[in-house]
């Protein structure tokens, strides 16, 4: 039973990372700031909502999965508020960032 | 091993960046990047407590201060250019700077084996204190004049942070004092976010006894949740002349002095509550800065 | 090498680049931000002792740890005091220098 935790960990795991690869590939090849803020976000959120699903699977416990969650929540939460404020103020200055 | 070579090759890129990146801005987000790596490498090195303290002060705190300056000295990187030290002082600088690493480096290789410790003293009076965490021990218990030190050194550094405000702001408050956008997006982050923060700093606080955390890290998550509501405008900063502010800042340090040796615990988490507010005001008024509006 | 000795390395080179900025930076506000380097790898020395101490049950020496999360809280209070005077001293004169008023800017 571990066996198969341990290896939907990995799977989930490795997602994670291919999203978050892919992200970063986005911040450094699209042209404009608007753009790669759109491939962070998306990717990294997937990314990392993966990362949390795999780590889940190794939770001891209701709290510590629960904790887990709630790290994905905020981290979602950080994430969009920042995102928009960067796209409104990159947008007001008519960005060529 | 691997991973810490490649998380040890990383902080060093993002450190060399910092000093290399042309514009302040960039090279304050480099720092932030950086103490976040620094704080994984706290956890390589089995010390949460220190992982956790950099995470939110060296890099969170400390960070947002440097943003907000950095910001406001936008303009003034012209003088930087005529001020560059020439070709020849750099290179003094890098060789003087090598060497220096170098000795440090020898003295890490160089270091006694077997390593002097004092883990076992302080593991073996870990249940006379009371408590399960042995940093916590160390700083409330063993060594508790140096953190009444600590929190006196906030205190003055907050008393020489107000004695910058001109004359005719003296007493006033600190801030721009914006009145709250309704419909920001920041605004509705922050009212999602500061409950939720404020019972995330008491519970690190509160577990800091028996498990990593404590009360700076505790104090430093309640001081940044006042720091966003007073950014967004969601509360005023209080103005540096009130009685209530001055004496929430003070009741720390003031009830650290003594305590009796039965009951250890109980009297330990009664001192540590108002030591934590207090740092907590401490460092949210550090980063608010001197006053700049006159009191109405 | 064992883990606790490359970290301690890399904090004595953190320490030589945070004092190449120091240096070789005019503007104060990087300093700042390379003293700040500084405290990190000199904490990280502080750190690896603590964690070549590690017995008795525990991961590393507390002693040392609790040292360094003492020093992150001053350097962070010598920061924000640099800082207001850094500002302070661009209200009053306009410009962010650390050079005397007599040379022309």
């Amino acid at each position: 039973m571990s066996f198969a935790l341990d290896v939907l960990t990995i799977l989930a795991v490795l997602t994670g990372s291919f999203f978050f690869l892919a992200g970063t590939v986005g911040l450094l090849r699209f042209p404009d700031s608007l753009s790669r803020l759109h491939a962070l976000t998306k990717a990294d959120n997937l990314g990392l909502g993966f990362v949390i699903l795999g780590l889940l699977f190794q939770a001891e416990g209701l709290f510590a999965a629960l904790k887990l969650v709630g790290i994905w929540l905020f981290a979602l939460l950080a994430g969009a508020t920042v995102a928009q404020l960067i796209a409104r103020t990159a947008r007001m200055s008519g960005s060529t960032m | 091993m691997a991973f810490d070579i490649g998380l040890a090759t990383l902080v060093l890129g993002v450190a060399a960046w910092t000093i290399a990146a042309r514009d302040t801005f960039a090279a304050v987000i480099g720092f932030v990047a950086f103490g976040l790596l620094l704080a994984l490498v706290w956890v390589r090195v089995a010390a949460p407590d220190v992982a956790l303290a950099e995470a939110a002060l060296g890099s969170g705190l400390t960070g947002g201060l440097l943003l907000s300056a950095s910001s406001r000295l936008a303009h003034t990187n012209g003088s930087a250019v005529i001020e560059k030290p020439s070709a020849i002082m750099r290179l003094a600088a890098a060789l003087f700077c090598t060497l220096m690493s170098a000795a440090l480096a020898a003295i890490v290789l160089l270091l006694p084996e077997p390593a002097p410790t004092l883990a076992p003293q302080a593991a073996a009076n870990l249940a006379a204190t009371g408590l399960g965490n042995p940093v916590t021990a160390v700083l409330m218990a063993y060594r508790a004049i140096d953190t009444l030190l600590e929190v006196v050194v906030l205190l003055l550094a907050l008393a020489g942070t107000w004695s910058l405000a001109p004359d005719h702001l003296w007493g006033g408050l600190p801030g721009r004092g914006d009145p709250v956008d309704r419909g920001g997006v920041l605004t509705f982050d922050a009212q999602l976010l500061v409950p939720i923060g404020i019972l995330v700093g008491i519970h690190i606080f509160w577990v800091g006894s028996v498990a990593p955390g404590g009360e700076f890290q505790g104090a430093t998550i309640l001081a940044a949740m006042w720091i966003l509501a007073m950014m967004t405008g969601l509360v005023d900063a209080p103005g540096v002349s009130g009685r209530w502010l001055r004496l929430a800042l003070v009741v720390g340090p003031a009830v650290f002095l003594a305590y009796p040796e039965s009951h250890a615990k109980l009297v330990i988490l009664t001192i540590e509550v108002p030591v934590t507010l207090s740092i907590a005001a401490t460092l949210a008024l550090l980063v608010a800065g001197p006053p700049n509006r006159a009191l109405k | 090498m064992s883990d606790a000795t490359l970290y301690g390395v890399l904090g004595a080179v953190l320490v030589g680049l945070g004092l190449f900025g120091l240096i070789v930076h005019p503007q104060p506000l990087r300093k700042i931000l390379a003293f700040n380097l500084i405290g990190g790898g000199v904490f990280l020395l502080f750190g690896v002792v603590a964690r070549r101490g590690a017995s008795a049950g525990l991961g590393g020496d507390p002693v040392p740890q609790a040292l360094v999360i003492t020093g992150l809280v001053v350097a962070f209070a010598a920061t924000a005091l640099a800082v207001a005077l850094l500002l302070r001293l661009f209200q009053e004169t306009g410009r962010a220098t650390l050079r005397s008023d007599d040379s022309p800017p």
